[in-house]
């Protein structure tokens, strides 16, 4: 009896010393495994915070950007929430605040929620470049934008007219009727068919509302209001992945020309099959390599982020900060048969 | 570390053994064990982790926190009563943009805040409602409304944001207290913890609370008003975590359909890492307390340590797991165990496990 006891109080003291050691070297473990992280004596470490780990398209950006910083010679770590809130992305960027880190890149949440940590961080002499996603102009040093919405638009027309021979019908796939960005892109693109395209007639624009099976649908009724149909252009990444579902399965097959925005991972199998010759978005690599020379630059001072400061950034060249501390990635990027095996986003 | 051992060995003890003295039985109850793990971590993070020792540390610590903190002061009496409210997040999401579409549209902080409470009391009292009068199961009911009020946040402000607020409240909600490193809201959270304390250990109604939880029906033949009392906890859940919303909104001057999601679990984490049954009947409010600041140490020395979120959350887990399973295999442990001393705890013990 007294020995079954005895034998059940050490299980439970070690259930428990478990559960408190656990803790203990949760802690004291990770420090030795910190080796390559923005430990931060404020040389040159810079730190990515994307909106949220596990994303495809952040860990391609990442990986451009730590390019980038072995390139110069830099610390590189990567840090962020589990799910995209802004108040997951305030921890971080207090946490870099302490540490001391040279520069953040991030990719914000939300553009005011962030500014007063982020400027919190710039008092403690932290460099804060923002991509993808920017806060408020005031607090950040500043932004690399991935596109124009004028490069937006005239590649996507350069693709579509080059695909149809540039004369005949085309229609456009959108997002919802009031997305901003889209109604932009659209106009710009009814502005350069007009001007350099006169053969070519847009004949409708159809909103999928962003939605797999909406754009799927749209995409059937298109085609069989007009028959003549020679090409569509979905400047989003849900609808183009729709409508390409379609195609490859219709007898449109290879006859109607698809283009727009969208990411090769979705993309890879109708690109293979020769669904869609190409289509365009930003090179997010490039992206995180641009936005990781540009806080080098920050910190080593060789810019403020005044617009007409200039920067070298490795093999991308050399780029110009633009209005509003802004700096342009510059065309959209183009994926065909040829690149797309080179991407995973 | 030894004695920290020694004093959660015997720490689940249902009921206190009064026949040892109070510092004796205070230094073993489950209480103990939580801050002597919070103790202990803290110490561990100091030597190891750089930057820990910063007092800036602890501003940071206690804004992300507060909203943690102050709605376990109301989960905690509910969680003790045997039901449970999930929906306490999706509460601050709506007391959030409730805020910021009143504000918006040209309402004072002060009475869009009122407003705010208000929605948060009535969210609150419709759980309430279907719980105690239409006699549904909590669980059931916290899980539909956490999707209803979550969707009424999201579908009143869309993916927007409303981001423009008064800056002296936004200030206020960062601000620290002077002469200190302690952000302004502890003092909210001391002050409401005081009164929740109050509330819990020294009243009637704070018995009723705990009769209900070991046993409704005692409860009520004892001339509890059981229904009565699960009703006003849920609306003060409500309310409370309206007024989490509202730190939380002006804290990041942001007021989103998202914010807060997933703060439940770790209010309901921080809750059993304190030692309170889940299936009601035990618990005090200071360990809820202890393993929220508990939660927060181990979050922001970890994410000093670049350790990433994924771990993070890994390490949270288990350590609730562990403290559950903990509990329960001392339970099981104590149950088959016959004491020498003739003193048997038995009778106590079964009836409640």
């Amino acid at each position: 009896m007294f020995g079954n006891t005895r034998k059940a109080r050490i299980g439970a003291i070690a259930g428990l010393a478990l559960s408190v050691a656990l803790v203990a070297t949760g802690c004291a473990a990770t420090d030795g495994g910190s080796g390559d992280g923005g430990e931060g004596s404020g040389e040159l470490s810079v730190t990515f915070l994307p909106k949220n780990l596990g994303n495809a398209y952040f860990d391609t950006s990442y990986d451009g950007g730590k390019e980038a910083i072995e390139e110069f010679g830099g610390t590189a770590a990567e840090v962020g929430p589990a799910t995209g809130s802004p108040d997951g992305q305030v921890s971080y960027i207090n946490t870099l605040a302490q540490q001391g880190v040279g520069a953040i890149v991030l990719s914000a949440n939300d553009p005011t929620a962030l500014c007063d940590a982020v400027n919190e961080a710039r008092d403690n002499g932290v460099k804060v470049v923002t991509f993808d996603a920017d806060t408020s102009p005031d607090c950040r040093d500043l932004f690399i934008n991935q596109a124009e919405a004028e490069g937006i638009a005239k590649i996507q027309v350069d693709l579509i007219s080059e695909q149809i021979g540039d004369a005949g019908k085309i229609a456009i796939l959108s997002a919802t009727a009031n997305a901003t960005n889209q109604n932009a892109w659209i106009e710009l693109m009814e502005t350069e068919l007009a001007a350099n395209h006169p053969n070519i007639e847009l004949v409708e624009v159809v909103y999928g509302d962003d939605d797999d099976q909406t754009s799927f649908d749209k995409t059937a009724a298109l085609l069989q209001t007009y028959p003549d149909l020679k090409g569509i252009v979905s400047p989003t990444t849900v609808g183009i992945a729709a409508a390409a579902r379609y195609l490859q399965t219709s007898e449109f097959k290879g006859k109607v020309q698809l283009t727009g925005l969208g990411t090769p991972n979705q993309m890879r199998d109708f690109v293979e099959d020769g669904t869609v010759t190409a289509f365009a978005l930003w090179n997010p690599s490039d992206l995180g390599y641009l936005a990781a020379f540009a806080a080098k630059a920050l910190i080593d001072g060789d810019i403020t982020g005044a617009e007409g400061d200039t920067f070298d950034a490795g093999k991308l060249g050399s780029y110009t900060v633009g209005a509003d501390a802004t700096v342009l990635l510059g065309d959209p990027y183009v994926f065909n048969a040829e690149n797309i095996a080179d991407f995973d986003f | 570390m030894v004695d920290i051992m020694g004093a959660l060995a015997p720490a689940t003890r249902t009921y206190k053994d009064y026949s040892q003295p109070l510092w004796r039985r205070l230094l073993l109850s489950r209480e103990a064990a939580v801050i002597g793990a919070l103790a202990l971590v803290i110490i561990v993070s100091m030597i190891s982790v750089k930057s820990f020792s910063k007092p800036i540390t602890v501003t940071y610590l206690f804004l992300d926190i507060a909203p943690i903190l102050l709605i376990a002061l109301p989960m905690t009496l509910i969680i003790i009563t045997g039901e449970i409210d999930l929906s306490v997040a999706s509460i601050v999401g709506l007391s959030s943009v409730t805020l910021g579409v009143l504000h918006q549209g040209g309402m004072p902080i002060e009475g869009a805040a009122v407003v705010s409470l208000l929605v948060g009391a009535a969210a609150g009292a419709l759980n309430g409602f279907l719980i105690t009068v239409v006699g549904l199961p909590s669980l059931a009911v916290t899980i539909g409304t956490l999707a209803l009020y979550r969707g009424l946040a999201v579908g009143l402000l869309g993916t927007k944001a409303v981001t423009e607020f008064t800056e002296f409240w936004t200030d206020l909600a960062k601000s620290k207290i002077p002469g200190t490193t302690i952000p302004s809201v502890v003092v909210l959270i001391v002050v409401l913890a005081i009164v929740f304390v109050v509330l819990l250990h020294f009243t009637k109604f704070g018995r009723g609370i705990y009769a209900i939880g070991l046993s409704p029906e005692t409860a009520r033949f004892s001339g509890i008003r059981v229904e009565r009392t699960k009703f006003i906890l849920f609306v003060i859940a409500g309310l409370i975590s309206a007024l989490a919303g509202i730190y939380y909104t002006l804290r990041f001057s942001s007021a989103r359909g998202d914010n807060a999601a997933g703060l439940e679990l770790s209010v309901i984490a921080a809750v059993m890492i304190g030692g309170v049954s889940i299936f009601g009947g035990r618990g005090t409010l200071v360990g809820p307390l202890a393993g929220a600041v508990l939660i927060g140490v181990l979050a922001s020395a970890l994410r000093l340590a670049n350790v990433t979120s994924d771990v993070i959350n890994i390490i949270t887990g288990a350590l609730l797991v562990a403290s559950v399973v903990g509990t329960s295999f001392l339970a099981w442990a104590r149950k088959s165990r016959s004491r020498p001393g003739g003193k048997k705890p038995e009778p106590l013990t079964g009836a409640k496990s």
